[in-house]
């Protein structure tokens, strides 16, 4: 049985969660053997059953509310007794801020080899082995998971996830909840737009707009596409920007269907967080810059004369113009 | 109260990724290595910052590797840290180094022990987790700031679209971040120091891997820009909606 893990946030299923049931029913089809989500915590009733339309023919409950507060050391009992209790082979995450958390933890405990940052289905002609991201996206391994229990944690937008028709059988589970030491005190959301590690369309700024007066031209082109927002390193260290929306190496690494870079050279520690993007747009007024060489689409010229003209077309294509 | 800093060994950032024998090692031929900067600009950096504020009394380095890891565990140990550990055995996968770094930790009773958020080669991201559940001790991974006040650790974390503030006493295993720190950079002082810093190498607890690695392959290559004019900038537009289907 494959057991995958779906993370509620103040009662709604995550959409990374979606994509690593979307990718457990899958795996399951391939195994040959049935697809069950586990939630722990307030969900809404409606999308738990829901979690069918993503392939899940089970969904195992526990609204117990300690579970609102995460303690990956109490999930991580929780999700080991549950795994025992129905005999899980292959254990899912997505590989989000939780599921790096829980994943590790799991693997230790029940001495079952794991794989953090999947990109794909495993092949299991000689053995099973599933290829992750390394090198920070400059590269891939396969690796080949040795034991008996499998767990498996997948890189956030490596698959998507589409929705069919269908309703998971929710039922009612009570795990163990005692025993965690971390007490949470406070959350900050970043309010308005999608979170950046879920986001499809990023538009990114880098030094090239000389200053935070000018960043207005990029929040228009993100507004008018609906896109998140993103900053190279200098631009977050020189406090021109928010540090959650440095993107590279030592920042975030996204995967969206389209990165808009804006006045971004392309050094290759900034291309580290970006490079798994499908689509790469890159608006440098220097033909040079390196980042043309990591680009599917490119305009050379001058940032405040190009940007501020592609939201008026982006406009008119969406009709709002 | 005694730190733990888990240091990892990867190439320079800006190092050529190519395989050799047939794609299953790193060309590491004329590389040149460093030390993780998760590992240096943020865990260990702050574990000398709680130090030096009197909040901690002393700072161990680890690393898990044999001799060729030690011009790195010297380089980290002029940036600071009171001594270091040795493993001496090849990272067969996550779970191997984690029992390794889980049975130091337990030997020598640390109360804190800080990992880097990830290793910027195996992007494993797995390795505090897996010291935390070995020593059956509480995690918080992606944390961007640690404080101590006697026993009690206050810290933030990352989570999804903003960050979270939370609290735990020790003891306690903590990944950690950029925000945690700033970069140092080692003094003359720190360099010649770290040569005569006690380094113990100690041999490995026998564990078996998990995993293993089969190969490597890199991605394919892009076929090259496509570029438009800046005077037509709706053409850019046109080719991402009809073209390429992103919007
Ligand atoms: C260990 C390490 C880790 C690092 N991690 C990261 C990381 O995580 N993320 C990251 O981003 N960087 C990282 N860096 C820094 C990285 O090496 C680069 O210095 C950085 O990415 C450069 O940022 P930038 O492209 O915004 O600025 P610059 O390199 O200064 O580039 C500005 C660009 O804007 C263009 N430009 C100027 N004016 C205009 C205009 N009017 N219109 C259009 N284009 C214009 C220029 O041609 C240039 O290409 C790291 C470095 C190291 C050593
Ligand atoms: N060989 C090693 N020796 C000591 N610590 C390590 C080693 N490998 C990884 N670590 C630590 O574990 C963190 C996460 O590594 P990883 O899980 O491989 O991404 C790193 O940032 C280091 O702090």
């Amino acid at each position: 049985m494959v057991l995958i893990f779906a993370e509620q946030a103040d009662g709604h299923i995550k959409k990374a969660s979606l994509e690593a049931v979307y990718y457990g029913s899958k795996l399951a089809a391939q195994l040959g053997t049935a697809a069950e989500a586990v939630v722990l915590g307030s969900a809404d009733a409606a999308q738990l059953a829901a979690l069918g339309q993503y392939g899940a023919q089970k969904v195992h409950h526990d609204n117990n509310t300690a579970f609102d507060q995460f303690d990956a050391q109490v999930y991580t009992r929780a999700l080991v007794a549950l795994a025992q209790q129905c005999g899980a082979t292959v254990i899912v995450f997505s590989s989000n801020t939780t599921g790096r958390a829980l994943a590790p933890r799991l693997s230790a405990r029940l001495k079952a080899g794991l794989v953090n940052g999947a990109i794909s289905l495993p092949d299991t002609s000689n053995g099973f082995v599933v290829k992750k991201n390394v090198f920070s996206g400059k590269a891939y391994a396969q690796v080949n998971l040795l034991t008996e229990t499998k767990i498996i944690a997948i890189s956030p937008n490596a698959f998507g996830a589409t929705a069919g028709t269908g309703s998971a059988e929710v039922v009612a589970a009570q795990l163990p909840s005692a025993g965690g030491r971390i007490r949470v005190t406070g959350v900050e959301k970043v309010s308005g737009t999608v979170p950046l590690g879920e986001a499809e369309l990023v538009v990114s700024g880098g030094r090239g707009l000389k200053g935070p007066e000018h960043w207005g031209i990029v929040e228009d082109l993100a507004g008018a596409l609906g896109a998140s927002l993103a900053c190279s390193r200098p631009v977050a260290d020189a406090h021109w920007r928010p540090h959650h929306e440095h993107v590279g190496q030592t920042g975030g690494a996204i995967a969206p269907n389209l990165y808009i870079a804006i006045g971004i050279s392309g050094a290759i520690q900034h291309l580290a967080g970006v490079n798994r993007s499908k689509t790469i747009v890159v608006i440098n007024k220097d033909p040079e810059a390196p980042f043309f060489k990591a680009a599917d689409y490119g305009i050379v010229g001058d940032a405040f004369e190009v940007v501020p003209k592609l939201t008026e077309a982006v406009k008119k294509m969406k009709g709002l113009a | 109260m005694k730190i733990l800093v888990c240091i990892s060994k990867t190439p320079d950032t800006t190092a050529k990724i190519a395989f050799t024998d047939n794609n299953t090692k790193f060309a590491d031929a004329g590389v040149q290595f460093i030390v993780n900067p998760y590992d240096e600009w943020y865990a260990l950096v702050r574990a000398l910052e709680l130090k030096e504020a009197g909040l901690a009394s002393h700072v161990t380095l680890v690393t898990v590797g044999g001799a060729d890891v030690e011009p790195i565990i010297r380089k980290a140990l002029a940036i600071g840290g009171d001594d270091a550990v040795r493993v001496n055995a090849d990272s067969a996968d996550s779970f191997f180094v984690a029992s390794q770094i889980a049975a130091v930790a337990s030997e020598g009773g640390y109360q804190l022990v800080l990992t880097g958020k990830e290793t910027i080669d195996y992007n494993g991201s797995s390795i505090g987790g897996m010291v935390a559940e070995l020593l059956d001790m509480p995690y918080v991974s992606l944390a961007t700031k640690l404080d101590l006040a006697g026993n009690m650790a206050s810290m933030v974390r990352e989570i999804e679209g903003g960050e979270e503030k939370l609290e735990c006493a020790l003891p306690l295993v903590v990944s950690c971040q950029k925000g945690m720190a700033e970069q140092r950079i080692p003094n003359m002082k720190g360099i010649m120091g770290a040569r005569t810093k006690p380094l113990t190498v100690k041999e490995p607890v026998a564990v078996d891997a998990l995993t293993s690695v089969v190969g490597f392959e890199l991605p394919p290559a892009k076929t090259g820009v496509r570029l438009v004019s800046a005077d037509q900038p709706e053409e850019l537009i046109r080719l991402l909606h009809e073209e390429a289907k992103v919007i």
